[in-house]
């Protein structure tokens, strides 16, 4: 099921595009700080499709940052995915094998985004905000570019299909079908 | 050292020096072990420096292209010892051809004729072929030592081939190599009858090892201080390791993250806690809040911490440094964020040395890593604070002058404001009040890396108040040429200059002419120099190798890439079509 048919930001907006302020395409989030991207000198294509990813300018210079090529390829061999939060300006970054149950990632991004607490009822999954009471689903996006809930297939299955971790406003995570219930208690 | 033999040399008798044995003196001078000192003692005179020749048995050549192996061979007939250095450092980042050269081979062969009894070699950023290190191997008999480190173009054939001749090692170190790891069945090849080891370091490696044989040998090396092993190896395992060796002062885990039962993670804890004597750990693959804890009995002397394969944050950060009083060195990821910073500036008084390293540097959506805060925080913890080398994604001049404030005594000072040319970010000036904060208030400044948006402003602080720095690197910097003239004409102690990306061009090259020679290397890329200022460098300075590296496509006279350095061997015969020698 693809963002696009929910009444959600589509992926590509919760990503940084870059282009000129007042610019209808750039996802309104006042405060965000932008200062770095916006000193670079770049050759901004301002038409470009909203859902493309940032233009090559900003595309890796070779040899920088100077990290040697050793640095490089043992963090590559961790199995890490983003964690976006609907409504936060960061994404954050999570090493999904250093976990081995659903419990166990899901007390981590509680950590991690400490105004959330898990509220986690058998057969459902869902994070609610203590500060304004908003209710957050876990969401994921695997190897065909679909976006599931959390916690439908086993574990180990999960961690290899998960490309991205996505905490979705409940009211916007309509269009994600759940699965039958009595499935997910092999998951825990 | 010095002054005692000028002394020792005077005392017997007022005449000159054709009255004191020359054996005398060799066994003097062969208590001088650093080789800036015995640089020294053999310009005093013509005895001195035979004296000084015959007695040296370790030579350190920091561009392999300066001298060649026959001249270090006349001049030097007693070498045990031998420390290499080969590529350009920018190397490390992918930017110098794969077969550039610094290929040991041209050295062993030499070698083998004149020191048969060579005893270490220790490489770095060198090409090593298995046939190198089968000949290694197979021609010299006493051989103990041998360190490879960023080199490449070997495989697990050639390590096979050091272990199975193994008599007399005692140090194999293998540390973030290009080796082609074909399989871990390389560490099984050391017979049952060694066991001479004192350090072995694997670390880097990713094929799985034998671990009978591992355990093995651990048993029988009883002189084993450091054992740093792969990521293949399963904390089951490295309990076993720990109870075979608790001796060791350097450890290196393996992975740091298996499912452990109650009693196993007990064993564990307990290991460590006989280990009195670590003071380096550093591995702990993907290790997780879970089971650090089995480190704190181990942390009470440490001294160096490499947590820089391990994706930590914060708040478990600070609840391990809690229990390491004691640390000096610090390798991170900035995975631990500001707040782990403030842990390291409240828990570690005496850190000397901090590297924060980025976890995830190519990403182009703003994950967070470490900011000018966590910097402070640090400086403000950690007085003794001499060597950093920080990544990071945004810094404000300001927070630059409070931590060399506080921290005056700063050899290294490595900044890496990750996107190029990015302004102070509170103010959007350039960063140059920053680096001139550091050079005026750092005097012992030895290394520099400067970054962020800067002008020549910061280049004229560097060649006014830098006077005691080797090492300058710098990219995406300056304004005109002018900048790299401020630091040819001032640093005096100038030894190693890398730029990339910079607007200098031909008369900021060859405004450089007399200094070169006093230092080891130039290197300049995607500069503003043509090849006929390159032309022109070589032409008037004829003991100096000019070396041109073009690009694919580029323009025919621009000199994509440039190396120069001073050498008594002239120019070099193995360069690659690639590489022009001017």
């Amino acid at each position: 099921m693809s963002p696009e048919n929910v009444n959600c930001l589509p992926e590509s907006d919760v990503k940084l595009t870059l282009g000129l302020p007042g610019s209808g395409r750039i996802p309104s989030k006042p405060g965000m700080k932008r200062g770095f991207l916006e000193t670079v000198d770049l050759n901004l294509e301002l038409d470009q499709e909203v859902a493309a990813k940032p233009p090559a300018a900003k595309a890796q210079v070779v040899g920088w940052p100077p990290v040697r090529s050793f640095r490089k390829n043992a963090m590559k061999s961790c199995k890490y995915v983003k964690v976006a939060v609907d409504g936060a300006p960061y994404l954050r970054k999570v090493d999904l094998e250093i976990y081995s149950s659903y419990q166990e990632l899901l007390n981590a991004l509680e950590e991690m985004f400490s105004c959330l607490t898990i509220w986690n009822y058998l057969n459902e999954r869902k994070i609610m905000d203590n500060v304004n009471g908003m209710e957050y689903v876990p969401t994921y996006e695997d190897k065909d570019g679909d976006w599931m809930l959390v916690g439908d297939v086993p574990w180990k299955m999960f961690v290899e299909s998960c490309k991205r971790l996505r905490l979705m406003k409940s009211s916007e995570a309509i269009g994600l079908a759940p699965r039958t219930p009595s499935k997910n208690s092999s998951t825990s | 050292m010095i002054m005692e033999s000028k002394r020792k040399k005077e005392s017997p008798s007022s005449a000159g020096s054709t009255q004191f044995p020359d054996e005398v003196l060799e066994r003097v001078l062969a208590f001088l072990t650093s080789h800036k000192d015995r640089s020294s003692v053999s310009l005093v005179c013509k005895d001195w420096y035979n004296a000084e020749r015959w007695s040296r048995t370790h030579v350190f050549i920091g561009n392999c292209y300066s001298v060649s192996p026959e001249i270090l061979a006349r001049r030097f007939p007693n070498i045990r010892s031998v420390t290499l250095k080969g590529k350009p450092r920018f190397s490390d980042f992918n930017l110098v051809p794969q077969n550039w050269g610094a290929d040991i081979h041209a050295w062993l062969v030499p070698f083998a004729d004149k020191y048969p009894f060579l005893e270490e070699l220790r490489l770095k950023r060198m090409t090593v072929s298995d046939e190198s290190l089968e000949y290694l191997a197979a021609n010299f008999q006493n051989f103990k030592v041998l360190s490879l480190l960023s080199c490449d173009g070997f495989s697990t054939d050639g390590l096979a081939a050091i272990a199975t001749h193994s008599k007399n090692l005692t140090e194999l170190d293998i540390q973030e190599n290009g080796v082609e790891d074909r399989s871990g069945s390389w560490l099984s090849c050391f017979p049952e009858s060694f066991t001479s080891l004192e350090v072995l370091n694997f670390a880097s490696m990713s094929a799985e090892v034998n671990f009978d044989a591992l355990e093995r040998l651990v048993c029988r090396c009883k002189s084993l201080k450091v054992l740093k092993v792969n990521k293949s190896i399963s904390l089951e395992q490295l309990q076993k390791l720990l109870t075979r060796a608790p001796q060791l002062v350097e450890l290196g885990t393996g992975s740091f993250s298996q499912e452990l039962t109650t009693r196993q993670y007990a064993e564990l804890e307990s290991a460590f806690n006989n280990c009195k004597n670590i003071h380096t750990l550093s591995g702990l693959w993907e290790a997780t809040a879970l089971y650090l804890p089995v480190l704190y009995p181990a942390c009470a002397n440490l001294t160096f911490l490499n947590l820089s394969y391990t994706a930590l944050q914060g708040g478990d950060l600070a609840k391990l440094l809690v229990h390491c009083p004691r640390l000096q060195r610090l390798w991170v990821l900035d995975t631990v964020e500001d707040k782990g910073l403030e842990a390291v500036g409240s828990y570690c008084p005496l850190l000397e040395e901090l590297r924060v390293f980025p976890a995830d540097p190519f990403d182009e959506e703003i994950i967070h890593g470490v900011t000018e805060e966590g910097f402070v925080a640090v400086s403000f913890g950690c007085r003794r604070l001499h060597y950093v080398l920080y990544f990071c994604r945004q810094m404000t001049n300001a927070a630059v002058a409070t931590i060399v404030q506080n921290c005056p005594d700063f050899t290294h000072f490595r900044l890496c404001i990750m996107n190029p040319g990015q302004p102070d970010y509170l103010t959007n000036e350039p960063m140059d009040e920053a680096f001139g904060a550091v050079v005026k208030t750092c005097t012992k400044l030895q290394r520099l890396s400067v970054s962020g948006l800067l002008t020549d402003l910061t280049f004229e602080y560097i060649g006014k108040y830098a006077k005691n720095l080797e090492t300058l690197s710098v990219a995406f910097a300056g304004s005109s040429g002018r900048g790299m003239e401020c630091v040819l004409g001032g640093c005096p102690k100038l030894r190693k200059l890398e730029i990339r990306d910079c607007p200098f061009g031909n008369e900021a090259l060859l405004s450089g002419l007399e200094k070169y020679e006093s230092m080891r290397s130039l290197w300049m890329s995607a500069c503003n120099v043509t090849m006929n200022g390159c032309r022109q460098l070589a032409r008037k300075m004829p003991r100096l190798n000019v070396e041109v590296m073009k690009e694919d496509g580029s323009d025919d006279s621009q000199a994509d890439k440039v190396y120069v350095y001073r050498t008594v061997a002239g120019p070099r015969r193995d360069a690659p079509p690639s590489v022009l020698t001017l």
